[in-house]
Parts: structure tokens; sequence; C-alpha cells
């Protein structure tokens, strides 16, 4: 009796995991077939299949200048944010100061407000100050969005790396610059980079702040996507989505490879 | 080793010897004091290390004795009192400008460089040319045994190769002095034995003076010139291992230097040089000087090394009773635990070199225990036991 109760039981739990995973994974799979479908209609399961989609997406303009835009955006936004949070993760874990907790907690507050109001507040800012609706405001309001995101990535590479590596560098003739440049910063570059390109997916695929703080000239290529969306309903969309997410995931694999990104991820137990 | 690194030896050798220049202290410490929040690390620590001995700082974990060895290196800054190196002043000394080896006890090697560029580091650093540091790395390898593994990475080295390449990553700078935080603690014991050996050897060939941290009472025993023991923040004793086995000062450290048994007995006579103590049928001469102030017929603590203790049969005039309780056949000799009333611990060990020990006296075996030789000390009574 218990026995076939436990196989009851295994049989369920692979079926609950099973179905777990195919939720997460399913509106990625309509999205991808649904590319292929041949008729001008975003509809599933497809009756005839086609490339066509592909051709189209690649062509239009609008995507064009949104990828261009994210790019840039993108590019500056990140690599601000690194200067940035790498300085404040360097900081955090370093020295001791006044008001430490405080301000890490403001540099982590963009995961929970929510990013249409910090959208809606850069818009209201640079209205405000008579600033025109271009690339700075974009790039600011990305370096707040993806900020958190580089603290906490180098900030575990800090709290990874061995100290004793410094005092041994620092022993060996090694003045402080040096000890930085030849020792910490090397063995803190997978931790740099990981932070960099986790920055700079969150920031080209980020849509809800952009689309307050985009004009048409400065619209990246999620507004772009949602500008599209709203008045057409052929399957470009869907095949720009397949794109979209075979470029990210060969990112990210590529960057697994050489950076291991799981180290960015956890606190390694210190020997 | 091959001939050409025995060749190339002296120069490493002579290098270091024209170092140094007058004097032959190394090290001094004066009333050094360093505390942690509330924690007295090191209470005015006070130590002098002579130019080309082999120093061991033996103690317990957390007496400080890491602590007194970052201190040096620089890691660290005293709270108190004068740091001397080579005769200067280096209180207010960088670390990186102290001239300073450090092995430390995870090795800490530069994972990201291969061997060859963890052991050229510290001269890449003296802006040294090119072929100078392929020369010196190339001699500092041959010197640890460890040619032919330039190339691997830290992560790619066994235990023992990255503690040589530790090694001879600090010795190739020809330190002023070389600093060892408990090298040995992760290698196995054959492992650590063979190292024990080569580094005395090495230290002996550069004549580099050398501080060896280890909690290892046995490494501190076997390897050095001479032994700090350091409790609670404080050197108990400075002296030759001879010296520290012997002639121990104080209670903690002859409890914690090799095995000792305590045995609870009285006074008998006492002088200014040699007191008496009184234990069953005998009368064993011990030093005066650690039982200043007692009285004939106080209570005092005989401390005795398992080796001065000799089993006989009972009705002897023997200082103590006992019963055979196990054995441990260590080879060379036989360690035997006795139950006896007389022992603070409530057990006794004898360890006999006689090679029927074990029939001899069997378990449960009633037998009389007598104390021989000159070097049994007495300690007056402590409530807590050590």
């Amino acid at each position: 009796m218990s026995r076939s109760r436990q196989r009851a039981l295994h049989v369920a739990g692979t079926l609950v995991v099973l179905a777990i995973l195919g939720f997460v994974v399913l509106p990625a799979l309509v999205v991808t077939i649904a590319a292929f479908n041949d008729k001008a209609i975003l509809a599933f399961p497809p009756q005839a299949w086609s490339w066509r989609w592909f051709a189209k997406a690649l062509a239009y303009p609008d995507f064009h200048s949104g990828f261009g835009n994210g790019l840039i955006v993108t590019g500056w936004a990140s690599s601000i944010a690194l200067l940035v949070g790498g300085a404040f993760a360097f900081a955090l874990d370093r020295y001791a100061f006044a008001y430490k907790r405080t301000i890490e907690a403001i540099l982590l507050s963009s995961l929970i407000v929510p990013h249409f109001t910090i959208g809606l507040g850069f818009l209201i800012l640079a209205a405000q100050i008579g600033l025109a609706r271009g690339f700075a405001v974009v790039v600011v309001c990305h370096v707040v969005l993806v900020l958190p995101f580089v603290l906490k990535s180098v900030y575990v590479s800090l709290r990874n790396l061995d100290r004793r590596l410094e005092l041994a560098a620092a022993g060996l003739g090694a003045s402080p610059s040096r000890v930085l440049i030849t020792v910490t910063l090397p063995l803190l570059l997978p931790g740099l980079a990981g932070g960099w390109l986790l920055a700079a997916i969150l920031s080209f695929n980020e849509f809800t702040a952009s689309l307050f703080v985009t004009a048409q000239r400065t619209q990246t290529l999620p507004v772009a996507m949602y500008n599209y969306v709203r008045e057409y309903a052929d399957p470009s969309l869907a095949a720009l989505s397949v794109i979209y997410i075979a470029a990210t995931a060969t990112l990210l694999i590529v960057a697994n490879a050489y950076l291991g990104l799981g180290k960015l991820l956890n606190v390694e137990p210190r020997r | 080793m091959s001939s050409l690194a025995a060749e190339r030896q002296p120069r490493l050798a002579s290098q270091v010897a024209a170092d140094t220049t007058g004097g032959d202290v190394a090290v001094e410490l004066r009333d050094v004091t360093k505390t942690f929040g509330q924690v007295h690390a090191l209470k005015e620590a006070t130590l002098c290390v002579r130019r080309g001995e082999l120093m061991t700082l033996l103690g317990p974990s957390g007496c400080g004795k890491s602590t007194l060895l970052n201190l040096i290196a620089g890691f660290l800054a005293p709270d108190r009192g004068e740091l001397e190196i080579d005769g200067h002043r280096v209180n207010d000394t960088p670390p990186y400008k102290r001239e300073i080896g450090m092995v430390f006890q995870n090795y800490a090697l530069f994972p990201h460089m291969s061997a060859a560029d963890n052991v050229g580091y510290g001269l890449r650093m003296r802006r040294l040319a090119k072929q100078e540091v392929g020369r010196r790395v190339a001699d500092a390898l041959a010197l640890v045994r460890l040619s032919g593994i330039e190339e691997r990475r830290p992560h790619q080295l066994s235990g023992g190769q990255q503690q040589r390449v530790a090694l001879a990553r600090a010795l190739v700078i020809s330190p002023k002095v070389l600093l060892l935080d408990e090298p040995l603690s992760a290698l196995d014991r054959s492992l650590r034995a063979s190292m024990q050996v080569e580094i005395k050897e090495i230290q002996r060939q550069l004549g580099v003076t050398t501080l060896f941290v280890t909690h290892d009472q046995g490494e501190a025993l076997s390897l050095s010139d001479r032994i700090a023991v350091m409790f609670d923040g404080q050197i108990h004793q400075i002296g030759s291992p001879a010296e520290i086995y012997r002639r121990p000062k104080d209670r903690l450290v002859a409890s914690f230097v090799g095995d000792v048994n305590v045995l609870r007995a009285r006074l008998g006579s006492i002088d200014r040089t040699t007191a008496t103590i009184s234990l069953g049928g005998q009368s064993i001469p011990v030093a005066s000087e650690p039982l200043a102030g007692c009285k004939p017929g106080d209570r005092a603590d005989l401390f005795v090394r398992p080796e001065q203790l000799h089993l006989s049969e009972t009705g002897e005039l023997v200082a103590a009773q006992g019963t055979v309780t196990t054995h441990i056949y260590q080879g060379g000799h036989v360690d035997l635990y006795l139950l006896s009333p007389v022992a603070a611990g409530g057990r006794l060990l004898v360890r006999s070199s006689e090679p029927d020990a074990i029939t001899r006296w069997p378990v449960g075996a009633a037998v009389g225990v007598t104390v021989s030789g000159a070097d049994a000390l007495a300690f007056p009574p402590q409530d807590d036991k050590p």
C-alpha cells in the first residue's frame, strides 16, 4: 500500500514540476511558433509556415532606429552604472562610514519603486528644468534602474575576494595602487564584466520607464515594438521576439563560458 | 637536487647575507600592545629575534601569535609600543616598504597568475629586468625543488606544491625577515613532517631570519632555534626547545609543550636554589624558584614528563600506585595509561621504551610508579586544572 502511495506521490510530483517548467517556457514557445505563421495575424496555432515576418521585422525602419538608440542608451547607462555602482560597492565593502545602511538602501531602492514611477518622475523633472527629451534623460533614468544590479554583483565579487591576496601583494612590495591594478582588478574582472552585462541586458529590454522618458527620436527597441503592436497585429513582433531571445541567450551562454556567471550570484564559502 | 640548483644556491644565500648590516637583532618588539575592540590581542609583548635564527611563536589559537606576525608584516598597526626591523623603527612603514616575506596559512597564491608569475611578483614590483626576474624565479623554484611546473596555475598544483610556490615567492625577494603563518597546517601528516625538515634546511642554507607561527608544539620543538610560548596575548617564555621542554617557566607552558603528568604532592623542604617534593615514599629534588613563598608542608603540584616515570613492582619505595588501563603501542615506545589517585586528572601517562612493557604490565596490573631524572618541576597548586 505504502509503495503504491509513494509511487502516486512520485508521479504527481513529477507532473507538478513539469507543469511549472511548462508555464515558464510557454510564453516564449507560443510566440516562437506564432512567428512562423504565414498569415498576417497573430494566431495560434499557425495554419501555414513562413520566414517572411523575420524579413519584415529586420527591414522595419523604426526597429532599426530603436535598436541603434537602445545600443546608445545601454552602452552609456550600464557603463556609468558600473563606475558608480562599482565605486559604491567598493566603499560599502571596505570602509565604515556614517549612514552606510541608509545609503545602501537608497541605492537599492529602485528595486521596490515601480518603473513607471521612476519614468514619470524623470519626465516631470526633465520638463521642469526645461531639458529636451534627449538621450541624457533616458540614460540617467536607466542608470538609476540598473544601479542595484551592478552594485550587488560587484559587491558579491568583492566579498568573494580573499583579502589575504591583497596583503600578500603588499607584503611583496606592491604599493596600494599597484595592488589594485595587478591583483584586485584582475580578480574582480568577472564580477565587473558580469555586472555590466546584467545591466546591459536589463537596460536594453527596459520598457515601462523608457515609455515615459523617450521621444520619437530616442525611442528604444521595446518602445518601438510597443508602438508597432498598437497599429499592426501581424507576426513581425513575434519574429522580432524570437531574434531577441536568441541574441540574449547566445550572449549569456558566451558570457557564462568566459566569466562563470554562477559566481556572481552567490557568496562563495571562504576557505 | 640538481647540480645546477646547488650551484645557484650559494648566490641566493650571499644575497641574504649581503643585506644584513651590523647588529645581531633582526626584529625587536618593545611593549607592543594591540586591542580589537574589547579584546586584548597582544599585551605589552617584548621580543627580540636574532639575525638568522628560526623562532617559533607557539600557542593555542587566539593567543595573539598571528596578530604579532601581522604587526611585524605591517598588516596591522600597534596601539602602543615600538617595532624595529634591522634597527630601524618601522611603526609607520607601510607593508610594501618593509622587505618582508610572508607565507600565509592558505598560501594566498594569486589565482590569476602562473606559478612562475607568482614567484616573480615581488621582483616585478621591484622593477627588475625581465631576464633577471626569470633567472631568480628559476633559482627560487629550484631551491624549493619545484622546477617544471612554472606555467601551471595554483589550482592545478597539489597542496604541497602550492606550499613550495608560496615559500619560493616569499624567499625570492631576499626578505629581511621570513614570516610563516601556520604554513603546514593544511598538509597531511607525512607531507608536513618532510616539509618541516625542508623548511629547516632551506632556512639554514639561506640564513634568513624566520618567524614561524604554529599551535603544534611538536612542530615548534623540532623546527626552532628558539620558541616563544604565548597565551592570552602575552609571551610567557622564550627559550630553546630544550629549555622550554625541560625548564618551563610556569604551569601553562609546562602543560602546553609536550605531554606532562601532574601529581598532587607536598613540599618537603625548600631553600634558595632547590626544594624537595615528598610523594609517596620518594623525595624528589626540584628547582625552588617557581615555589617562591611556599613553606615545607604546603601542597605542591609535581610536573613530570611521561618518560621520567618508571614502572616497578608494588612494594618498592615508590612515588605513586596505579592500575594499568590502556597500552598504546607507538613503535619505538609504549604509552601506558594508569589510573592513579595521585594524578591531578586521575590518570598517569608512562612512556616505556622497554620492548616487553605490554606483557610485563598487562591491563589491570597494579603497579608502582617511580620518578627519575633531574627534570621534575613543581608549581604551587591552583584551583583550576591546567
